[in-house]
């Protein structure tokens, strides 16, 4: 039976454990920081010098950890894209702008162990020369950015940040930025651009590859709250260590964020790939298995802008057979292991690590207009085709969901959806807004039509009823 | 002689190196790098290089002088790039070219550097799919009122709705409703539903301009341009917001409703209102004037003009528009006034004629005067106005040719010196005869005992001695001008001369740009170019010929004013040349 794994929640969910830096010391807090600051140069095979910078970064690549973000690209290469002969100096940003619908994963490392976080950013800021780091925190967690602040000053006030770390000579400091509440500054130029100050509009790329040319037109790494914490536990363990929990190129734990008709509605870390959405939905250390009488509809398996799957739907997954040859197998939906990988095979993505379930009371045209209307309030309006895109299709759900609509508006929604992702628009949220329509329309189109359909029969039958006779006078 | 006259104002660059990319199968050679908005050389981009190609590519938001940030999506392409082999080389075909990869995401052709042996399609299937998307995406909350939108006839949503548009639309829903006929500042409206969200007038105003006055309120499809609480837009740069716009959405105040834009004929010009010498076309309709337009010259003004110039234009076509000509208050012809007037500076001697020309009459005008000026002996100089100067355009020098006047030899490098002398002269009886073009001096005029109390300091116009009571001791006193003013009332030949939009000619400007202006309008009445009964006049006092066509006019003075030398009419172009100055 598949187990959780804690990594990351290891001590955040024990009985006593408390966010603040005493504890964290208790549990062997900055430990990972002294040893990273210890790390001494190393001689290599080829006669060159190996800085402990690269040593640590060598080994975030040999981790394989991939993004917690949401994309899944991995952490090692991200960070070899930094430009750093420069000359400028190079900022890193913690992403904590956690706002993808059914996402709650962030928000428990920052509430229940921040130290964590802040260990796993001046590693990374060490490992990246980065003396000057900002987490750019959801303007709706106060809270978490209160708790922040006071960690960071806790940090501070035992040499963790500040001037000569730890007597290491290594310049570091973090700061805490609230956004005002918008999801697009979660995608990362246009929270860069919401860091400097302006409206959040994504970049666009190129030039303006944050590598490159981000924060304040220097090079920038922007990581996930979960990636940055679990840099320390690869600087702690060693890269290869870290690899061998989850998957072979799915490495690492996760943490998964189950929510949606499920007895057990929750945060669950997992070692990716090890359990898969049949046991996070059913078994009684996860999901425990819907409501009772109820049956399975639909899965959003990575956050909300993922492509939904539909109860009973088959794939054929690449495996590999016990000589080793790669072979198709047809795997049930809920036999997919929850990792990058699978869920890409099957046409979605793992996204955010968040489950979102739908049992059969759903209206699946209901459900999405809720999505819908999320992502028409959300889209920045930078560019053309999401601006009026998002809007567009919201109408038209809004329309379906409040008996305006017509049968042939699945293929009009599908037309409008189309018209959206694709490298159409600047980022990502064109896929975002436009793939769930796609996506539920190709799985449930029948749902849609009839919806339309029932409304076209009501209004014709309205129209064809003798109207009441109105008084002629008053 | 002086130095041979240059068509460039900067240094040749050093040579920029080429690549080659295919532009839909057609091999082209481009620059690697191109001046961007800034005239920073940077990589160039596919839609620079289409432009090199000849090959449209539909766009809103690009706009070759302001920043790139590729918003509206209209220009994506699709590209290609070598195939790299496992030694990561490219891999190349039988028949010895590359391999080209096929990208498979577009890409916007506005913001995307090409690279060697790039290949870019605009003409797929696919692109043109994307385009017919992006406009229909534009045009489904718009208000679509063509009919009563004064950017009808040049807007781009007209122009890329005959490629990409659908007859009917398949919008089912109800349009987002935004503010309309918003005041903006005291020259623009605008019109949030026509807007199309590329942003250009935003980057206008913050990049060119310097006044980050514009921003976008609001989120998604209900994003509105919009200005800070309580401030206007109100620089002087405004109305480029306007030309930049390639929709409806901000009009002028003084043009909007006024005239369907493809009734407009469009003259090239010159702006009169400064020394800068903004390129302008004149957008008129049955000799009326409707509107100036900035007119592309990276010499000069690149696609600007300011506010103050732009709008100075309605003097033309003033009610007080001298229309007559004038012999001792009588009216006179021509020819009756010019034969008098000859006869009498024929036999005027030497030194009792003085002459006050303008700075804003042509070189060509300024030319022919001077060579009366040689043949009477006369002393002469011109008007100096003065006021403030900016960063972008504007120059603290108001007279459009004050280096025409210098050049042809009307005045000294200081303008205005002259006027002491000419007073004097006129005080002491010497001066009997004074001819004036274009300047208003009698208003101006301030006693000598007074001058220095109201030293010229902020003053547009230069003051100087040359009093109406002074100008009352004249026997003769000549102006030519084009408004009905204070010198006029005191003239005995008053000769009704034509704005710069009512004849040809060439003004020097202040970094010595010599460049022609055409005819947009007839001038009133019996008024008439200067240069033409300047002719008349010069061929009857000096004896010589030969300047009855601007250009042969232009040519003849090109060979005689050393500045000038080697320079054709022709060769001026619609940007002009600019000469050592």
């Amino acid at each position: 039976m598949a187990q959780e794994y804690k990594l990351i929640l290891k001590h955040a969910d024990e009985p006593g454990y408390t966010p603040d830096i005493e504890c964290y010391l208790r549990h062997g807090g900055y430990d990972t920081l002294k040893k990273a600051l210890a790390i001494q140069p190393k001689a290599l095979a080829d006669g060159k010098t190996q800085s402990p910078q690269e040593f640590i970064r060598q080994e975030v690549l040999t981790s394989g950890l991939r993004g917690r973000g949401g994309a899944g690209f991995s952490c090692g290469l991200k960070w070899s894209f930094v430009d750093r002969k420069s000359g400028k100096p190079i900022y890193l940003i913690c992403n904590a702008d956690e706002s993808e619908p059914g996402t709650f994963k962030d928000r428990q490392i920052i509430h229940k162990d921040p130290h964590q976080l802040i260990e796993g950013m001046i590693v990374s800021c060490f490992a990246n020369d980065v003396k000057l780091a900002y987490i750019y925190i959801r303007g709706e967690m106060p809270e978490g950015a209160k708790i922040l602040n006071a960690a960071l000053k806790e940090a501070r006030a035992k040499n963790f940040l500040g001037k000569n770390i730890l007597g290491s000579g290594f310049d570091c400091e973090i700061h805490v930025h609230r956004g005002a509440g918008a999801y697009i500054c979660g995608e990362e130029t246009g929270l860069i651009e919401s860091l400097e100050g302006k409206r959040p509009y994504p970049r666009i790329k190129p030039p303006y590859f944050p590598a490159v040319l981000g924060l304040w037109m220097c090079p920038t790494i922007v990581n996930n709250v979960e990636t940055l914490c679990n840099v320390k536990h690869i600087v702690a363990m060693g890269g290869s260590e870290f690899a061998k929990l989850g998957t072979p190129n799915n490495t690492g734990t996760r943490i998964v964020s189950l929510s949606g008709h499920v007895k057990r509605p929750g945060y669950y870390e997992i070692e990716v790939g090890k359990a898969t959405l049949r046991e996070l939905l059913f078994d009684k250390n996860f999901g425990g298995g819907l409501r009772d009488g109820r049956q399975l509809k639909a899965i959003i398996p990575g956050g909300s802008s993922s492509k939904v799957l539909k109860a009973g739907e088959k794939f054929k997954l690449k495996k590999k057979d016990a000589e080793g040859k790669e072979i198709l197998v047809e795997t049930d939906m809920l036999d997919l292991p929850y990792d990058f990988d699978s869920l890409a095979q099957a046409g979605t993505m793992s996204g955010s690590s968040a489950i979102i379930v739908m049992d059969d009371t759903v209206d699946i045209v209901e459900a999405l207009a809720n999505l819908s209307e999320f992502y028409a309030h959300e889209s920045c309006g930078q560019c053309t085709p999401c601006r009026e895109g998002s809007l567009w299709m919201n109408k038209t759900l809004q329309r379906l969901t409040h008996g305006q609509g017509r049968a042939a508006d699945a293929d009009y929604l599908g037309k409008i959806a189309d018209n959206i992702p694709g490298g159409r628009t600047i980022c990502a949220f064109g896929e975002a807004c436009s793939w769930p329509v796609q996506s539920f329309l190709a799985k449930f189109k029948d749902d849609f039509v009839a919806k339309g359909k029932a409304d076209e029969e009501r209004r014709a039958k309205e129209a064809s009823e003798p109207k009441k006779l109105e008084a002629a006078h008053h | 002689m002086s130095t041979a006259a240059t068509t460039e104002t900067k240094p040749a660059a050093p040579a920029i190196e080429k690549i080659k990319v295919k532009i839909d199968g057609r091999e082209i050679e481009v620059p690697r790098l191109t001046a961007d908005w800034s005239g920073k050389l940077t990589p160039t981009t596919m839609i620079q290089a289409c432009e090199l190609a000849k090959t449209d590519v539909p766009h809103y938001c690009w706009h070759p002088k302001l920043p790139v940030v590729g918003n509206c999506r209209m220009c994506l392409v699709e590209f290609g790039t070598p195939a790299l082999g496992p030694d990561r080389k490219p891999v190349i075909n039988p028949d010895g070219s590359f391999k080209i990869a096929k990208s498979p995401r577009p890409a916007i052709a506005c913001a995307t550097p090409i690279a060697p042996n790039m290949e870019i399609y605009t003409k797929t299937p696919a692109v043109k799919q994307m385009r017919e998307g992006v406009l229909e995406s534009l045009l489904i909350n718009h208000p679509l009122d063509c009919p009563i939108c004064d950017q009808a006839g040049e807007c781009k949503l007209q122009e890329y709705s005959v490629d990409y548009g659908q007859a009917e639309s398949r919008f089912a829903e109800a349009k987002v409703h935004k503010p309309k006929a918003v005041d903006l500042g005291p020259r623009i409206v605008l019109d949030a539903e026509r807007c199309i969200l590329c942003t250009r007038c935003i980057r206008f105003t913050r990049d060119i301009a310097g006044d980050d006055a514009l921003g976008i309120i609001n989120r998604g499809s209900y994003n509105t341009i919009a200005t800070f609480p309580g401030m206007p837009f109100d620089n002087n740069y405004t109305l480029n917001t306007v030309d930049v716009c390639p929709v409806g959405a901000l009009t002028s105040k003084d043009f909007r409703f006024q005239m369907r834009a493809w009734f407009l004929k469009e003259t090239k010009s010159v702006c009169t209102s400064c020394a800068t010498g903004c390129n302008v076309l004149i957008g008129s309709r049955e000799e009326k004037i409707y509107r100036y337009t900035p007119r592309d010259n990276d010499a000069v003004n690149a696609s600007w003009m300011c506010d103050a110039g732009r709008l100075n234009y309605k003097w033309i076509s003033r009610a007080d528009r001298l229309k007559d000509v004038l012999v001792r208050g009588q009216k006179s012809t021509w020819t009756a006034a010019l034969n008098e007037l000859s006869d009498n500076l024929k036999k005027a001697p030497a030194g009792s004629v003085a002459i006050i020309a303008s700075a804003r009459q042509t070189n060509e005008e300024l030319w022919l005067i001077s060579k009366l000026k040689t043949k009477l002996g006369a002393v002469s100089d011109s008007i100096a106005r003065v006021g403030d100067a900016d960063k972008l355009l504007v120059s603290a020098d108001k007279n459009p040719n004050t280096n025409g006047a210098r050049l042809t030899g009307i005045c000294f490098t200081e303008m205005g010196v002259n006027l002491q002398k000419i007073a004097d002269g006129i005080e002491a009886g010497k001066i009997k005869t004074l001819i004036v073009f274009g300047e208003n001096i009698a208003k101006h005029g301030v006693a000598k005992s007074k001058l220095r109390d109201k030293e010229t300091v902020g003053e547009v116009v230069t003051e100087h001695t040359l009093t109406p009571e002074l100008l009352a001791k004249l026997d003769t006193l000549v102006v030519s001008d084009i408004h009905a003013n204070e010198t006029t009332k005191l003239a005995h030949f008053v000769l009704p001369g034509a704005a710069h939009a009512e004849k040809r000619g060439t003004f020097t400007s202040g970094k010595g740009r010599v460049q022609k202006f055409m005819k947009a309008v007839e001038a009133p009445g019996d008024a008439k170019a200067e240069w033409e009964f300047l002719h008349d006049l010069v061929h009857n006092v000096t004896g010589q010929n030969g300047f009855v066509t601007i250009e042969g006019l232009f040519n003849q003075m090109a060979k005689e004013v050393p500045a000038f030398n080697g320079l054709t009419w022709q060769a001026l172009g619609d940007t002009g040349v600019t000469v050592q100055i």
